[in-house]
């Protein structure tokens, strides 16, 4: 491991998108840049890998764009997801720079393509990678290669130790050894810490460890952890994370998107008690399904099971685990191991609630229950027609909100408000600065692509000068 | 006729992809696999002849190895197509034929060729066969005309034949449940897609041909090779009008129809197909069949010598190597109309009928879809 005791005007901490802008822009400024990925090649790239999109503001349509969306409507959506936890002037920037972003993507390699079925309502905000995230990764790979990027995998950045508010020295473990090469500035754009169980605990208690981790098992949060032990200033709250309602057969980690399920608001759903605890057709799935991972969550054993029947089977995109069958409500109670005379109660309790209505999985239709607790608002049907169907449900971390203060030039800021001189972060692990709670999809890749490039240019230029 | 193995991978496969739908941009297998929630042994025979191996989904995987999930789509297709061959081969009893292939393709080639020497050289005078030829009907003179066209018609014939056969094993088995009509606009569509490999384009920026980097090479290279071919064809037509409506009989001047079109032909089939079998040894071996790669070989390996024998022989006919090379000529020529139906050329039978399927399907608009 040669390269990782050479000399360099930049190292980049880190291998997912926002890691691998900051190094691009950093080396076609001139300087030389060492990138250091703590996951073997195959799996490069952190939560990168699983995305499929870019939300970018754009004045007219394009190719692959429908209409516009325009900085302030964007900006509208970013502080409704967020309630007001975001920075404005951060928060405009990201937006403003997202635009020119894209031909800056493509000159790179990244292609798109028109948005994927199922997700039409993104077609106006969100450009669509072709292949997904690991296609737009394997290309800024090919173009790092290209320039001259030294790229390291298997090679963890463990400490970078800071003194009088600047980069003193960096330590990188591979394969058993220690190295410090020596570097001029460092971009950390290493991710948050939602693999990181023992962390999570602290949070969670022991609930953590029934919590399945959609992405990458890499981010340990190692990087975000020593900076914030050296008084670099924290934002965004260290107890949140993104949690979704995931199939309880995923893998612990990495599962990605194929684990996810959209079953809910076509169900009911229960927890270990076989009782339903939180109203399944509370509003439209896209602006509920990300509180369903901190309900399964505050449950007994975090686990839920959606039930439902034939009627429902067609009316969700279908995940990559089939569905638990049975031809009574008591064969799927014996399926799942809930006790049989609950479930055929709380099913019963429901079925007598339902309403008639005219059912439409399109819109907040008028299928409800009625004096039921707690109620289903929409999409209520019986259920009563076989083969009964369910699927076990976990909650699946996305990512954490917890990260470093950073200022517009993606400068790192200390508690004591000072910018470390050569130290400047990116993606995740400063997403909470803009993103400091709730969810917008492609938004991430946003934050990374931009601040990415902006970290990449500053470091760039601080090693120069 | 199919062991099983194949076609539950190819459903664990589809299952997973239905749920991520990340690489639908790439070519035709993923909108059709959007119209399915489950996978009948039918729907994957489909999907897997529709699978051009471009590999642009396996490098994009996130589920890869080695990843668990172990996605290896263009690999898990590439392996169903083999048994799909057996499955749709006509007659059954030659269905085994697929086998083994590259032997068999071998073999072939070498009894054609013995074959037709050995008759030549025992059934002419020496001097025909060894001596120089030129003028009106000069190879006539080595081979018989009319044993050229019997033996061409009856080997050609049966080829087109058995495909034909297969073709309509496979529609009947496939496309049961389709319910569009195939209407000429579908099969204009499907047509337009085969002759311009339309996915073969990775959504217009190019196909992983030989690693994760993007290239149309394999592409062009398939074009040389097989409009080489229907040039090659399209000069036998020529000839055939030539000699029997005008009466002008062979050899033909370098700058006729026939020898142009042959000429041209012959360049494009020997520049693709050594590129293809170049790219075969350079590529990532990520993704298709072992069990094909012997009937992949044999094929290129024999059009490669069908276009490499029939130039020399032009270069060569009126010399006294003539006659020896006109012989080892149409001895791969018989060959190749031997294999046909039996080696890696029904592949393209099967991709035009899966096609023809994708865009019988796909015709309705978006929103009109309806799951199944």
């Amino acid at each position: 491991m040669s390269e990782l005791t050479g000399s360099y005007d930049v190292l980049v901490a880190g291998g997912g998108n926002a890691a691998l802008c900051a190094a691009i822009t950093a080396r076609e400024a001139g300087a030389s840049v060492l990138l250091v990925e703590h996951a073997p090649r195959a799996f490069r790239g952190g939560n990168s890998r699983h995305t499929r999109n870019f939300r970018i503001m754009h004045a007219a349509p394009t190719a692959t764009l429908t209409e516009a969306y325009a900085e302030d409507e964007y900006w509208d959506d970013l502080r409704r997801v967020t309630d007001g936890e975001t920075d404005e002037a951060l928060a405009r920037l990201t937006i403003r720079s997202s635009g020119p972003a894209l031909a800056w993507m493509e000159s790179r390699g990244v292609r798109f393509q028109p948005s994927l079925t199922g997700t039409l309502s993104l077609s106006r905000t969100n450009a669509f990678f072709l292949g997904g995230g690991k296609a737009l990764l394997n290309a800024y790979y090919r173009a790092a290669e290209r320039l001259g990027v030294v790229i390291v995998y298997d090679a963890e950045v463990q400490d970078v130790r800071l003194r009088a508010g600047a980069v003193d020295s960096v330590v990188i473990e591979s394969g058993g050894r220690t190295m410090r090469p020596r570097v001029k500035t460092v971009v950390v754009a290493a991710g948050g810490f939602q693999a990181n169980i023992d962390w999570l605990r602290q949070y969670w208690g022991a609930a953590a460890d029934n919590f399945l981790i959609r992405g990458t098992p890499y981010a340990k949060g190692r990087v975000l952890r020593n900076l914030l032990d050296q008084d670099v200033m924290p934002i965004g709250d260290p107890t949140q994370c993104h949690a979704v309602a995931i199939d309880a057969r995923a893998p612990k980690f990495d599962g990605g998107i194929v684990t996810r399920l959209d079953v809910i608001p076509f169900s009911i759903v229960v927890n270990r008690e076989a009782r339903r605890f939180y109203d399944e057709g509370e509003d439209l799935w896209p602006k509920r399904y990300a509180i369903w991972g901190r309900l399964i969550a505050q449950q007994p054993d975090q686990i839920a099971y959606a039930i439902t029947d034939a009627k429902a089977l067609t009316l969700f995109m279908p995940s990559m685990y089939p569905a638990i069958t049975g031809a009574t409500i008591d064969e799927i109670a014996g399926k799942l191991a809930l006790d049989r005379a609950t479930l055929g109660e709380t099913v019963r309790a429901y079925n007598a609630a339902v309403r008639p209505g005219r059912f439409s999985d399109k819109i907040l239709d008028d299928c409800r229950t009625d004096g039921l607790a707690p109620p289903k608002s929409h999409w209520a049907q019986r259920i009563d027609a076989p083969p009964y169907v369910a699927y076990p449900l976990r909650p699946g971390i996305t990512f954490t909100y917890l990260g470093v203060k950073v200022d517009e030039r993606a400068r790192v800021v200390m508690r004591n408000g000072e910018r470390a001189k050569n130290l400047f972060a990116a993606g995740e692990i400063m997403a909470g600065n803009i993103l400091g709670r709730g969810y917008l999809a492609g938004f991430g890749m946003t934050i990374g692509t931009v601040f990415g490039c902006i970290a990449g240019r500053e470091a760039a230029t601080y090693a120069r000068w | 006729m199919r062991d099983g193995d194949a076609t539950d991978e190819a459903r664990r496969d589809m299952e997973i992809c239905n749920a991520c739908r990340y690489c639908e941009g790439y070519c035709a297998v993923f909108p059709a696999m959007e119209l399915r929630r489950e996978f009948s042994n039918a729907d994957l025979s489909y999907l897997a002849n529709l699978c051009h191996d471009c590999r642009g989904c396996f490098y994009a995987c996130q589920y890869a190895p080695p990843h668990e999930f172990n996605i290896n789509l263009p690999q898990a297709f590439a392996r169903l197509r083999v048994e799909s061959y057996r499955e749709y081969a006509w007659p059954d009893s030659l269905a085994a034929l697929f086998r083994r292939n590259g032997v068999i393709v071998a073999l072939v080639v070498a009894f054609a060729l013995a074959g037709v020497l050995l008759l030549t050289s025992g059934l002419q005078a020496p001097s025909a066969v060894y001596g120089p030829h030129t003028g009106t009907g000069a190879f006539y003179a080595v081979i018989p005309l009319g044993v050229m066209i019997a033996a061409g018609l009856a080997t050609f014939g049966y080829a087109v034949l058995a495909l034909a056969m297969g073709y309509a094993r496979f529609w009947r088995d496939t496309a049961a449940g389709l319910k569009q009509r195939v209407n000429l606009s579908v099969w204009r569509r499907a047509l337009g897609a085969a002759a311009t490999l339309r996915n073969l384009s990775g959504g217009g920026f190019g196909c992983n041909d030989r690693n994760e980097s993007f290239s149309g090479i394999r592409r062009w290279l398939h074009h040389a090779m097989f409009y080489g071919f229907v040039a090659c064809f399209a000069a036998t037509c020529v000839a055939t009008v030539y000699h029997h409506v005008l009466g002008w009989v062979a050899p033909y001047p370098v700058f006729s129809v026939p020898v142009v079109l042959g000429t041209v032909g012959g360049i494009g089939l020997l520049v693709g197909t050594t590129g293809l079998l170049i790219l075969k040894i350079v590529r990532d071996p990520v993704s298709g069949a072992r069990e094909l790669l012997g009937a992949d070989v044999a094929l290129l390996l024999l059009l490669a010598a069908v276009a490499a024998t029939g130039l020399l022989l032009l270069a060569l006919r009126d010399g006294a190597a003539m006659g020896v090379l006109l012989a080892v000529h149409l001895g791969f020529v018989l060959a190749l109309f031997l294999v046909l139906p039996y080696g890696k050329f029904v592949h393209g039978i099967y991709r035009l009928g899966a096609l023809v399927h994708s865009a019988a399907e796909a015709a309705p608009a978006r929103g009109e879809r309806t799951i199944e």
